[in-house]
């Protein structure tokens, strides 16, 4: 053979589809991302660079619903990010670190149940269940369905995590005298925390970025961002909602690059 | 899982944590089985249930949301059953919108996956970033923006008439193919990442010996790296399928009444006109028996397959 290793591997034609992919991928962003700075009234012709959509959000007619809907979407994604995250993190190591015991594939199942369940069937679920025992529809409602369905999403990078780490660090904490809690807090967690960083910014954004199940459970006049978004989308696209898009595109950009470089960071300090 | 090889676990077969597992498991698997498996079962009696006009339930037993669902006894209910073919259609449609999705994503994916996982490891991170970062954007913005891009008058047929590749838009949006087309977008990178991650762990002198054999580079793919990989494939087409299947912006948004699927048919009994909760929790328990049915076949070939590789 005459250059082994790369030439082996390599197909003609891989790297255009590889390029076509992202290009198929990014090009409807970037494009309502360039959009969202016309000047234009009407959506389809290019009338300039220009901030108006911006202010429009920030100040327009629906600036206020916008407001009230970010807000409900901060706290619900916040909240059941920690509380998912938490719920998580206590499970991954009775999983990991609990040894093998009865009931174990069970709750492995159970765990990632909100992930094999389709999520409109999710949201009829619990619509019903919520209708049913009477609980009134609200921001309440739709906290409780995000905390489910957050947690095999939290699970998944803190257990990952926790798998790489060696039994031996707080067994050899426990053998120097730590308590349990101590052998936890001083040494297994620190050594988690970039799985439990990653956990939490995984079921922040995917609550962040509910829309069926949110829509499902949300009582009449409570919105959230998608929920207050998917409202307007329907009587058609309009510049200011480019304008949203393009921030809620960064802020999900941003929030990934963070916790690739928290995952990076901690993939080094492990080995 | 791996917990089977806990390095270490020997001599304490409980862990340090063995003793509070208990404590520490439940509290997720009483939310999860609370608000989750509990409602699903309810869902269940839901489905058996008679219908109450201004949504909602009137709590005796009936068939007849099944019955809707397969049977057309006419207007007055007194003419002898013929099969009713709306809702099957729809179900149809549905598994074979989201099996092109799914083609779509492979045929795209996988060539993607394989390059990125024969980069050298430097840049190899990168480009899987640079795959994964718009799955992370908001689905329904995605799907805005691509309704944005193929629409009538959007910028793609503004383009390709301004450069004279054609006369007329092409009509695209409220069709299938823009239906294919978003649920592709929106799952495509769930196809990458398992495949990426067999052609990863893939042995290349397996290739190398086959090559050596006077093996043509594409005979190697077929025989060699193909059956190799297959379970990364296996579990990037459930990943797009299953999702695909019940999906409800995609339809919703870039398909019109005649791209009716089974998520959007689910959503009109609960949050539309149609009003009928029993026939929703119908419908919604037959997607979910089809998904885990998928699901099963999957989780028995996968342990198959373990036990042929030990």
């Amino acid at each position: 053979m005459a250059a082994p290793g790369s030439d082996i591997r390599r197909y003609p034609g891989f790297l255009p589809i590889t390029i076509l992919c992202l290009v198929m991928l990014y090009a409807p962003l970037i494009i309502v991302m360039i959009y969202s700075f016309n000047d234009s009234r009407s959506i389809t012709s290019w009338g300039g660079f220009s901030l108006r959509w911006y202010e429009e959000v920030f100040f327009g007619l629906e600036a206020a619903k916008f407001k009230v809907a970010a807000l409900n979407s901060l706290f619900i994604a916040v909240m059941a990010g920690i509380t998912s995250t938490v719920l998580a993190t206590a499970a991954a190591l009775a999983m990991i670190r609990g040894g093998s015991f009865r009931g174990k594939p069970a709750s492995f199942a159970l765990i990632n149940l909100p992930l094999m369940v389709p999520e409109i069937v999710t949201a009829v679920a619990t619509l019903i269940f919520f209708s049913t025992i009477g609980f009134t529809r609200g921001v309440a409602t739709i906290l409780v369905a995000h905390i489910v369905f957050c947690i095999p999403f939290a699970y998944l990078p803190i257990a990952a995590r926790l798998q790489g780490i060696e039994s031996v660090y707080e067994q050899a904490a426990m053998d120097l005298y730590a308590s349990r809690a101590q052998a936890f807090w001083q040494v297994l967690m620190p050594l988690m925390l970039p799985g439990i960083i990653s956990g939490f910014l995984l079921a922040f954004i995917i609550s962040l970025d509910d829309f069926i199940i949110t829509n499902f459970v949300k009582g009449a006049g409570v919105e959230t961002l998608p929920t207050a978004i998917f409202g307007a989308v329907k009587q058609g696209i309009k510049p200011n909602i480019m304008a949203l898009s393009t921030l809620m595109l960064l802020i999900s950009v941003i929030f990934v690059t963070i916790s690739y470089f928290v995952g990076k960071s901690g993939a080094k300090s492990s080995q | 899982m791996a917990g089977a090889l806990n390095p270490g676990g020997g001599g304490a077969a409980s862990g340090v944590f063995g003793a509070l597992r208990g404590w520490l498991l439940a509290p997720s698997l009483i939310v999860i089985g609370f608000f989750l498996l509990a409602p699903v079962c309810m869902m269940l009696i839901y489905s058996f249930l008679t219908k109450d006009f201004r949504g909602g339930v009137i709590w005796e037993f009936s068939l007849a949301a099944y019955d809707q669902f397969i049977f057309d006894r006419g207007l007055f209910g007194d003419e002898p059953p013929k099969i009713e073919w709306i809702y099957i259609t729809i179900f149809w449609r549905s598994i074979w919108q989201a099996a092109i999705a799914t083609i779509l994503c492979l045929v795209i994916g996988f060539p993607t996956a394989y390059f990125i996982a024969t980069r050298p490891a430097a840049t190899r991170t990168v480009w899987l970033f640079l795959v994964t970062i718009p799955y992370w954007v908001n689905l329904l913005i995605r799907t805005v923006s691509m309704k944005f891009l193929i629409r009538d008058t959007g910028p793609l047929n503004e383009w390709l008439i301004q450069f004279g590749v054609i006369d007329t838009p092409i009509h695209v949006i409220n069709t299938n193919i823009a239906v294919q087309l978003g649920l592709f977008y929106s799952y495509l990178p769930f196809m990458v990442l398992p495949i990426y991650a067999s052609v990863e762990r893939y042995n290349f002198a397996l290739s190398e010996a086959a090559r050596d054999l006077y093996a043509s580079r594409w005979t190697t793919l077929r025989e060699v790296l193909l059956p190799t990989v297959k379970p990364g494939i296996v579990a990037g087409c459930i990943l797009v399928f299953v999702p695909s299947l019940g999906a409800f912006l995609a339809p919703d948004l870039l398909g019109g009444a005649k791209t009716f699927m089974i998520g959007s048919l689910i959503e009109e009994q609960f949050k539309g006109n149609a009003g009928n909760w029993p026939f929703g929790a119908a419908a919604s328990m037959i997607l979910l028996t089809v998904v885990l049915i998928v699901l099963m076949i999957y989780a028995r070939q996968q342990s198959r397959a373990e036990e042929r590789g030990h």
